[in-house]
């Protein structure tokens, strides 16, 4: 019986489990009184019925498994030559042309092999987003555990039942897949959508927890479990310190995808997020070279020093090689969405094969392709969002957001599929001493620079940032990938199975009680309570202050090369000219004479809103000095001052673009 | 260009802004020289004209009110010292200046000076009071066309009664700094000035 049918059966018993979980609230009665009363004291009446359910579907499903399998299974004798068009010609033994004949036209045949791969991969997918979705109508599950554990324990289900249908290990998840396809969109959603103002400010510290902190790591981790390995002479004397280096490399690496998963649904202030998160980018320059650099010196017949020198030159110039490479490919994206006005439907589809052209282009030149297609993505966003439609920025949205969580589940699924493997190399010193070596080692690295590093900022990073910094360093689907790729050797399979071990618990431990420690340490939290109306203005007012401030003593500290790209484009637009819409560059500079609702359009995707007279009146009515306000009008004050006060990244576009809406409304007004 | 910055400016006069600013010598030079590139006139003050010709700050919605911020009560040019006093406000509050309590007198940079400079783009009359009518004006500079002048008004109405404690219908500096207690002005209100 094929994978395939496997995986229809799973889909079909999801989606039954999906329905029948939903069926409940259409009859309120509670369908399994046994269960609810001896549960009653623990759970809600919806809780309750959502367990019964589940246990109810699952116990089902298995049953549903066998009858649709076999009623799947196509006849043994599958007659090949009648699907293959008779022009394609037979290969039969002596070479000539043999049909077999039919004896009566067949009203009905399945030929699966024609749709194989496709049909494998779509049920993959839609396993995957079922998965998903199942776990978001799961009721209160989403608050304790998080969605990439979920998705695990999904694809070891599905992996078990491969396994037990087949007695064979399940698909793995290839490197190359991994590499090409399921890492990209990942990648540049999280790069579409970096907080520019935010990574750029602590760059330095990114940089230095990224790149040193890597290292320290690697080093560590490798060392220790070469000694490790000494000490253990009798099991693991075959490992070799190239061997442990070369482990350390890749599961010192903490993953973006695994990061992101769990830092999404908890919030913790915006520094920290983008420290973790921006690290977690960074750092793949570093571990992709290292881990090549230990590989090729395992090929290698002997290791110089100059070899090691050689290693730290290409660390370099694999990160600055993918910098350029996305740079480059950014600057001509933004070059070609200015032609896009004519044929707007296919601009979103120029930063989809620009930006996975750069990754494909770096991962060619053996450079960095995580860092190719964030920089690709962060430069020719801004460009992009001024120059297409306002559909086809929100369709990029949409695809990125929807490519990446399509990725992302089915990296999860794989995960847990994967798991399920014939063999497994276990060996109890070098799994626990994998385990707290990178905990240790990440520790005791993250305190090593923050200490240094906090001398040199202003908002120093503190004791519970650096616990969440240390704690939330996840390893995910990256370190799987590449402990596959290792030449064959007596031990890879410990390693497989150290690497799968070390991602379950981070993601599984870590990743459930991340939360709650955040709760225990009161990190400090997005300001979750709305500032008063006073603390708003006064603090836009302060800004302001300290914009103008920094105009005055002629530089932005950080955002100086910024802001000097942005006076740039609009005070000498004939040097950008050739990246930003010729349209965008006049409609500035005088005042529009026709066409003004096309501009009003312009204008509200640049980021200002502009609301309509009626809405202005609809909102709040004329009211005496001296009365107190009411909630709801708070509400709406509250809803102007943020739409309204000048936004602060954009304020040299607003202003300019406030004087051209009052000059639209007066010749609307003179029409 | 850079020579000619540092022999305009004497040892003296730099001990001297360094003691009153608490910059450092290195800030005092650059700063100095971004002081005679503004000055196109080239006679050892600035004008409002000169710093009118800032890009960006023309385009700033607090603008002019920043432009005469700079300047002293009544004056039309600023000199070199009243400048880095002006700029003094925004040094960071470093760690050993935290624990100084025995200070002479309170640094320019502190928070409640910081807060003062603020409080006085919304004063212009000087008289230690946000009027509603001052408060209005501002508001008005920075929300812009689009709200009706109920609106604004409700919003103005609104502030004051946050802030007011002794329904005089207007700010006062006390009440403003205590309207402000859980921001973070030591950090909003900092340039790094660069060594």
């Amino acid at each position: 019986m094929s994978r395939v049918q496997v995986l229809f059966c799973v889909c079909v018993c999801v989606c039954v489990c999906v329905c029948v979980c939903r069926l409940p609230s259409l009859y309120p009665p509670n369908p399994c009184p046994i269960l609810s009363q001896s549960l009653r004291p623990l759970l809600s009446q919806h809780g309750c019925r959502m367990a019964a359910v589940w246990t109810f579907s699952l116990l089902l499903s298995p049953c549903l498994l066998w009858p649709s399998c076999l009623a799947l299974t196509p006849p043994a004798e599958l007659p090949q030559p009648h699907n293959l068009p008779p022009l394609l010609g037979i290969n039969s033994s002596d070479g000539s042309l043999s049909v077999d004949l039919p004896r009566a036209l067949r009203v009905f045949s399945m030929d699966y092999h024609h749709v194989q791969a496709p049909f494998e991969i779509v049920l993959w997918i839609m396993l995957a987003s079922l998965a998903k979705l199942g776990f978001h109508w799961s009721g209160r599950v989403p608050a304790v555990v998080p969605e990439s554990c979920l998705l695990i324990m999904v694809g070891l289900l599905v992996g078990g039942v491969i396994y037990g249908v087949r007695h064979s290990a399940p698909p793995t998840l290839s490197a190359d897949a991994f590499f090409l396809f399921l890492l990209p969109p990942i990648v540049l959603d999280a790069g579409y959508f970096l907080p520019g103002r935010l990574f750029f400010e602590n760059l330095g510290t990114i940089l230095w927890y990224a790149v040193l902190g890597t290292l320290w790591n690697v080093l560590g981790i490798g060392l220790s479990l070469y000694g490790v390995c000494l000490l253990a002479q009798s099991s693991l004397g075959d490992v070799s310190l190239l061997h442990c280096l070369l482990f350390g490399s890749l599961i010192a690496a903490v993953d973006p995808v695994a990061v992101l998963s769990v830092f999404q649904e908890m919030h913790v202030n915006e520094q920290l997020h983008i420290l973790v998160f921006g690290e977690s980018l960074l750092n793949d320059a570093v571990t992709v070279v290292l881990y090549k650099l230990f590989e090729s010196f395992l090929r290698l017949p002997s290791v110089s020093g100059l070899d090691v020198l050689l290693g730290g030159c290409r660390v370099v110039v694999v990160g600055l090689g993918g910098l350029f490479v996305g740079l480059f490919f950014g600057l001509v994206a933004a070059l070609t969405s200015r032609f896009t006005s004519r044929a707007q439907v296919i601009a979103p589809l120029f930063v989809f094969l620009y930006s996975y052209l750069s990754y494909l282009t770096s991962e060619m030149l053996h450079l960095s392709g995580i860092m190719a297609i964030v920089t690709c993505a962060v430069t020719m966003k801004q460009y992009v969002e001024a120059n297409v439609s306002e559909r086809s920025n929100t369709s990029i949205q949409y695809f990125l957001k929807m490519w990446s969580s399509v990725s992302e589940t089915l990296i999860f699924i794989f995960l847990g599929v994967s798991t399920i493997q014939d063999v497994h190399m276990w060996s109890w010193p070098f799994v626990c001493s994998t385990l707290l070596l990178c905990l240790i080692w990440r520790a005791t690295g993250v305190l090593l620079l923050t200490a240094v590093v906090n001398k040199l900022r202003r908002n120093a990073v503190t004791f519970r940032d650096q616990f969440i910094i240390a704690y939330g360093g996840l390893r995910g689907a990256i370190c799987f990938s590449l402990v596959f790729l290792i030449d064959d050797f007596p031990k890879k399979r410990l390693f497989i199975t150290t690497t799968i071990v070390v991602i379950l618990f981070t993601v599984f431990v870590q990743g459930m009680t991340i939360k709650p420690l955040v709760e225990l340490l009161d990190v400090k939290r997005k300001k979750r309570a709305l500032p008063t109306v006073s603390e708003e203005i006064h603090s836009r007012l302060i800004d302001h202050l300290l914009a103008g401030i920094e105009d005055v003593v002629g530089y932005w500290g950080q955002h100086y090369w910024k802001d000097k790209l942005v006076s740039l484009v609009l005070f000498y637009p004939q040097l950008v000219f050739p990246f930003s819409v010729h349209a965008h560059k006049k409609w500035y500079l005088k005042p529009p004479v026709g066409g003004s609702k096309h501009r009003m359009k312009k204008i509200t995707q640049s980021g200002l809103t502009i609301m309509s007279t009626s809405y202005c009146n609809a909102v709040l009515d004329p009211r005496s000095h001296s009365r107190p306000l009411l909630p709801e009008e708070m509400d709406s004050i509250r809803r102007i001052l943020s739409r309204n006060l000048q936004n602060f990244n954009n304020k040299v576009n607003t202003q300019l673009q406030q004087r051209l809406y009052v000059d639209i409304c007066l010749v609307e007004g003179s029409l | 260009m850079g020579s000619r910055a540092s022999t305009l400016l004497r040892e003296e006069e730099i001990e001297e802004i360094k003691k009153e600013t608490g910059f450092s010598h290195s800030q005092i030079t650059r700063l100095y020289s971004r002081f005679t590139s503004l000055d196109k006139g080239e006679n050892g003050t600035l004008s409002r004209e000169d710093f009118q010709r800032i890009p960006e700050l023309a385009i700033n919605p607090l603008g002019d009110r920043i432009i005469n911020a700079f300047f002293p009560e009544g004056e039309d040019q600023v000199n070199f010292r009243g400048f880095m006093r002006t700029l003094a406000h925004f040094r960071p509050i470093e760690d050993n200046e935290k624990n100084k309590n025995a200070a002479a007198s309170e640094p320019l940079n502190s928070r409640t000076n910081k807060l003062l400079f603020a409080f006085r783009l919304y004063d212009l009359d000087r008289d230690d009071k946000i009027s509603r009518d001052e408060l209005l004006q501002v508001l008005r500079m920075m929300v812009g066309v689009n709200i009706s002048d109920e609106q604004l008004g409700s919003i103005a109405d609104r502030t004051i009664q946050e802030a007011d404690t002794n329904g005089d219908n207007s700010i006062s500096f006390n009440e403003f700094i205590k309207v402000l207690e859980k921001v973070d002005v030591e950090q909003k209100m900092s340039i790094r000035f660069l060594h």
